[in-house]
């Protein structure tokens, strides 16, 4: 039952998450242009460039890039699908992680010397949050008593009540996760603060259609993630949990706008330190109070 | 119509430009010309670029690096050569190392002359170029049916 559940979940997200992720994508562009005085491209730009990629000729520099990334971009729908349908919230971090860390061996794979340091860079990232989003899995157990998603649905307070600290540190590292200046450090869409194209400097065409398919799907499933926090068993909820995804969507892209990328070091202590004190404390309250 | 005329992303190379060109190509990306309305986004990695531009004139010193950057992006691509110096090596034509204008090494698509070229003649190059982009996705297309 559970596994049908799922299917059909992850069926249902590969279909929703990169229409809604394109269309995020988009929005995100033009508040990037209005922000910066310029008119910017229009809405279903993402989409005009993920069409164009696959219309590329096919040129790769091994067979095996692209069928990581395959596998990263299926993993991502599972993550997704795993989410979305209700189950388990730990499955989800951990599934998304694998995506991750496919998306890393297919820069590895490529022998590139920037690609390479993208690939790095992205490790150091998946180092930086990963901590807090297990966190986050752990301070949601807290606040609902289950890990399965589903449970918010029945739940009488909203995460947010109890979990607030392990929120906030989420918020922090949901600007790496989302892949937003200032901690970009792997893969920037804007090419001035670039080392050639970081970890996606090898991937072209179809291949590098994945990715961007790949990062609306991320950005849905993580955007779930802080929706995840404001629903509770009260229908109306829902339009308090939408109201603030995207008013968090805005921020990122408010903050993307103004801050330039930091150095890697930076991203990690900072990310710790407040994994440590946002999350550790709000979960040593709920584990001893 | 292809997708490829409606996200034409570029990448920039400067060959021995005296920098006038450059700070042209670099102005028609930002606020006042915004180019980015016509999806046109500036890359630094040869293969996800389209559009190849290049500045001034070609020399022994980089004739190898405008061949390797062309190489490396993927076709459908289309090249312009951006200013008088690109388009036939300018004042620089009688220069000892210089070796002439762009065409001396890679074919050209579309000539943008003006000296230093201005950014509405760049945009109409790349518009221009995005002509004989869609041709050539064409020609691709057709070329795989046929394959
Ligand atoms: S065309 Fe003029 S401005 Fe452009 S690179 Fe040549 S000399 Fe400089």
């Amino acid at each position: 039952m559970d596994i049908l559940l799922i299917i059909i979940g992850t069926l249902a997200f590969a279909v929703a998450a990169p229409i809604l992720g394109c269309l995020l994508s988009g929005i995100d562009r033009i508040i990037s242009a209005r922000m910066q005085g310029r008119v910017g491209p229009p809405l279903l730009q993402p989409y005009y460039d993920v069409r164009k990629l696959l219309e590329k000729d096919r040129v790769s520099v091994n067979a095996s890039e692209g069928i990581y990334i395959t596998c990263a971009l299926l993993f991502t729908l599972l993550a997704g699908g795993i989410f979305f349908s209700g189950g388990s919230l730990l499955m989800s971090v951990f599934i998304i992680t694998l995506a991750a860390l496919f998306f890393v061996i297919a820069a590895y794979s490529t022998r590139s010397p920037y690609a390479e340091i993208g690939a790095n860079r992205e490790i150091i990232q998946v180092l930086a949050y990963e901590p807090m989003v297990l966190l986050v899995a752990v301070g949601f157990f807290m606040a609902i008593g289950s890990f399965d998603v589903s449970a918010v649905l029945s739940a009488e307070t909203p995460a947010i009540v109890k979990a607030g600290l392990v929120f906030a540190g989420f918020m922090f590292v949901l600007t790496i996760k989302l892949r937003k200046s200032p901690f970009d450090l792997s893969y920037s869409h804007h090419a001035h603060q670039e080392l050639v194209k970081g970890i996606t400097t090898e991937m072209s065409g179809s291949t590098l259609a994945k990715v961007e398919i790949m990062h609306w799907c991320e950005n849905v499933l993580f955007l779930g993630w802080v929706g995840m926090f404001f629903v509770w068993a009260n229908p109306l909820s829902w339009i308090i949990a939408i109201a603030v995804v995207l008013f968090v969507w805005f921020l990122e892209i408010l903050i993307d706008n103004n801050f330039a990328r930091v150095k890697w070091q930076a991203m990690l202590k900072w990310s710790w330190i407040i994994t440590f004190f946002a999350g550790g404390i709000n979960i040593m309250i709920l584990a001893y109070l | 119509m292809s997708y490829l005329t409606k996200s034409p992303w570029v990448i920039h190379y400067d060959a021995s430009s005296c920098n006038g060109c450059d700070i042209e190509v670099l102005a028609a990306l930002c606020p006042g010309y915004d180019v980015e309305r016509f999806g046109i986004i500036n890359t630094g990695n040869p293969k996800h670029a389209d559009i190849f531009l290049v500045t001034g004139s070609v020399n022994e010193q980089n004739i190898h690096v405008i061949k390797e950057i062309y190489d490396q992006m993927i076709e459908p691509k289309v090249v312009v050569a951006c200013g008088v110096c690109a388009c036939s090596a300018g004042i620089f034509h009688d220069c000892y190392n210089v070796i002439g204008g762009v065409d001396q090494a890679i074919p050209v698509d579309v000539y943008a002359p003006g000296c230093a070229v201005r950014p509405e003649a760049i945009i109409d190059a790349v518009v221009q170029g995005l002509g004989v982009l869609d041709e050539k996705a064409k020609a691709l297309k057709a070329q795989k049916k046929g394959a």
